[in-house]
């Protein structure tokens, strides 16, 4: 039995729809991230699992029990929110040990509780201070214990990271992956943060204006994106994109009047228009003697440290490869460019959905004539 | 705008301190003339210099306007507006800010069209309502014609009557029902951020345990500068206690009572005595300023946020 389970869920407001039935199961112990750009209902749907948001449509289940008509209280779910939203007068014990107290808990069991969640996230030197005096860490920590005291269902995170600092951040994310890993307790957990999003996922749900655009392991999001928003949104650098269409030569067109020849995805998405995409670090630097060579004009270029990343341009489009060659390149030097057919992807320009072509496992090289 | 110049600081300060004269002079004036003896006190030109008769002139005064009871009607008054108007306040703030029902609007509105009528303006209905504070339902029951029905039916006629006259009830509720204290905390209410309101909910207290638990200890600062105004203000309310208590003797309060020093057309002009009686009346009052004005300040200086 799912842990948590959406089946056509909708939200309106007033006359806007803002999530447009979602329907996604999660299994218990899983720890599930919903990442989107802003704006995209991830919070919404994350407050509708809370109980803090009505649900229009649909129904969301906990455990198997529908939750649509319960109180926040009854649902069995804590949650740690993005600007801590601790009680500014309460010390940290009595932020801590509040929910025990509103369920009616004796003062020497709450104590107890309280003294040992506050340990297990190194909180016990700061149970007397108030919220105003611990820094931003220490806050999300008290957010977090509060959170864990009620031993509850479900753990929702909503962005609760973005006011930290990108070294904490890193430190935080670590703490919360070993806290679910020792909890073991289904948690589900929103960000804009790719980065975030892959390192923290068992599975990750990418939104895009309501949508549910691909539910899917992190690696599997990255390498098999299945529509152009998810190509595009996972991924840094982004990934390269031109959009066109094939022809029977096998060669694609793009938009700007360049032509790439793959014969092996051509046959399969003819007379539509598409969009085809690789990912940077699938863009290999090779020699003008190449066959397969795509020529290119070096526009910048960033420098990583362990490697670079070349912005060029060729036929009027820009293309973005990652180099680990240590040659100097300057703006307006000529590069070239190879890439495996097999590495390249294929969208729907109608749809914006991924096209596999039927039986395709060959890897041949593509070429280039301009 | 800052500027910095000796003559603009000149002037700043030659302002501030006309300000300061213009205030504290009628204070001294009380001071210096409650404490002179009744010949020095009808000399001419006026000596602006205290003399020795202070405590003879409060004796005097206390005794003649009967003031230790008075005081304690004023004190009963004072504490009975505050508190109720806080209780008041708070609570329906709380409903304005924190729930979402279809009249919200328009309770909103009703309050705050209150403002603009003052005790003063409403003062002959108010009178009317506190001489028997169950008319309006009386007029409901007369116009649907409930009375006549029931009249007709048991040979009973309806006749509520609730007389607030000479009580301590009629001397607060009107003073209570004002929209100065909801608004100042509808402010401060608004500033209380969303999470906080979600995380209460989440850790399953009920909005009653919120606003008991959450609310008004953080309201702290802004219960205490109501507190203060309307302890002051309603200490030295004059009209209504005048025209709600006839019974002086017992429900008299002491700022009426100034009325009772001032000396008699061809009495004996013993102005000392009033000035000192003043004095022992607006003690109260300015005690509690000075030892509230702390959290006065910052109540009022954080409203806004």
């Amino acid at each position: 039995m799912a842990a948590i389970s959406f089946s056509g869920v909708k939200k309106r407001y007033q006359k806007n729809d803002v999530i447009h039935g979602v329907d996604v199961e999660i299994e218990p112990g899983e720890f599930v991230v919903i990442l989107g750009p802003s704006g995209c209902g991830k919070s919404t749907l994350l407050r509708m699992i809370a109980g803090l948001e009505e649900i229009s449509g649909g129904t969301i289940s906990i455990d198997g029990t529908v939750v649509n008509e319960l109180e926040p209280r009854e649902r069995g779910c804590a949650m740690v929110f993005q600007n801590y939203a601790l009680y500014p007068h309460m010390s940290v014990r009595q932020n801590i040990g509040y929910a025990l107290k509103v369920a009616g808990m004796p003062k020497a069991e709450r104590d107890a509780k309280v003294l040992k969640v506050a340990k297990s996230v190194s909180l016990d030197p700061y149970l007397d201070r108030k919220p105003g005096e611990l820094s931003g860490g220490q806050r999300q920590r008290v957010a977090m214990a509060r959170a864990m005291v009620r031993e509850p269902k479900v753990f929702l995170f909503d962005e609760p990271f973005s006011n930290l600092d990108a070294k904490l951040r890193v430190a935080m994310r670590a703490e919360v992956r070993n806290l679910h890993r020792s909890l073991g307790v289904t948690s589900v957990f929103v960000t804009h943060d790719q980065t975030e999003a892959m390192t923290l996922a068992d599975r990750l749900i990418v939104m895009n204006a309501g949508i549910v655009e691909q539910v899917g392991k992190p690696s599997e999001v990255y390498h098999h994106p299945a529509s152009l928003f998810v190509a595009d949104f996972i991924g840094s650098p982004a990934m390269n994109l031109v959009r066109g269409f094939f022809a029977e030569d096998g060669y694609f067109r793009h938009g700007n009047g360049g032509m790439i020849r793959l014969p092996g995805l051509a046959p399969h998405h003819l007379s539509q228009e598409v969009s085809v995409g690789i990912r940077p670090e699938l863009v290999r630097r090779v020699d003008a003697s190449d066959k397969n060579a795509i020529q290119a004009t070096v526009d910048y270029t960033e420098e990583l440290g362990a490697s670079r990343l070349i912005y060029a341009r060729a036929d009027g489009s820009t293309i973005i490869a990652v180099d680990t060659r240590g040659d100097a390149l300057g703006t307006g030097m000529p590069v070239h460019f190879a890439f495996d057919e097999a590495d390249v992807h294929v969208f729907s320009h109608d749809t914006g959905r991924r096209l596999d072509a039927p039986g395709r496992t060959h890897r041949s090289s593509a070429t280039v004539s301009a | 705008m800052i500027e910095r110049s000796p003559i603009f600081n000149f002037v700043t300060y030659a302002a501030m301190t006309l300000g300061l004269l213009v205030v504290l002079v009628p204070f001294w004036i009380v001071i210096v003339a409650g404490s002179q003896s009744l010949q020095e006190v009808s000399r001419v030109p006026i000596v602006l210099w205290p003399s020795s008769h202070l405590w003879d002139n409060i004796g005097t005064a206390w005794a003649r306007a009967d003031l230790g009871p008075k005081m304690l009607n004023s004190l009963i008054v004072a504490v009975g507006v505050t508190t109720g108007k806080i209780v008041l306040a708070s609570l329906s703030a709380f409903a304005i800010v924190f729930f979402n029902f279809k009249a919200r609007m328009v309770c909103f509105w009703l309050i705050f069209i209150t403002l603009m009528l003052p005790l003063e303006v409403r003062i002959v209905p108010t009178y009317a309502i506190a001489a028997n504070a169950l008319l309006p339902f009386q007029v409901i029951l007369d116009t649907l014609g409930i009375t006549g029905l029931v009249e007709a039916i048991s040979s009973v006629r309806i006749s509520l009557e609730w007389n607030l006259l000479n009580s301590y009830t009629g001397l607060i509720l009107p003073l209570v029902a004002t929209a100065t204290g909801t608004f100042l905390y509808r402010q401060f209410f608004m500033t209380i951020p969303d999470e906080l309101v979600e995380a209460s909910k989440m850790d399953g207290a009920s909005p009653v345990r919120f606003f008991f638990d959450v609310l008004l200890p953080l309201s702290r600062t802004n219960m205490l500068a109501l507190a203060t105004i309307m302890f002051v203000s309603s200490w030295n309310q004059y009209l209504w206690p005048l025209l709600i208590t006839t019974d002086r003797a017992n429900y008299g309060t002491v700022v009426m009572q100034l009325k009772a020093l001032i000396p008699a057309q061809n009495g004996t002009p013993d102005w000392n005595v009033t000035m000192a009686g003043a004095l022992i009346i607006m003690l109260p009052p300015l005690l509690i300023v000075a030892f509230m004005q702390r959290w006065f300040v910052r109540g009022l200086i954080t409203k806004d946020k």
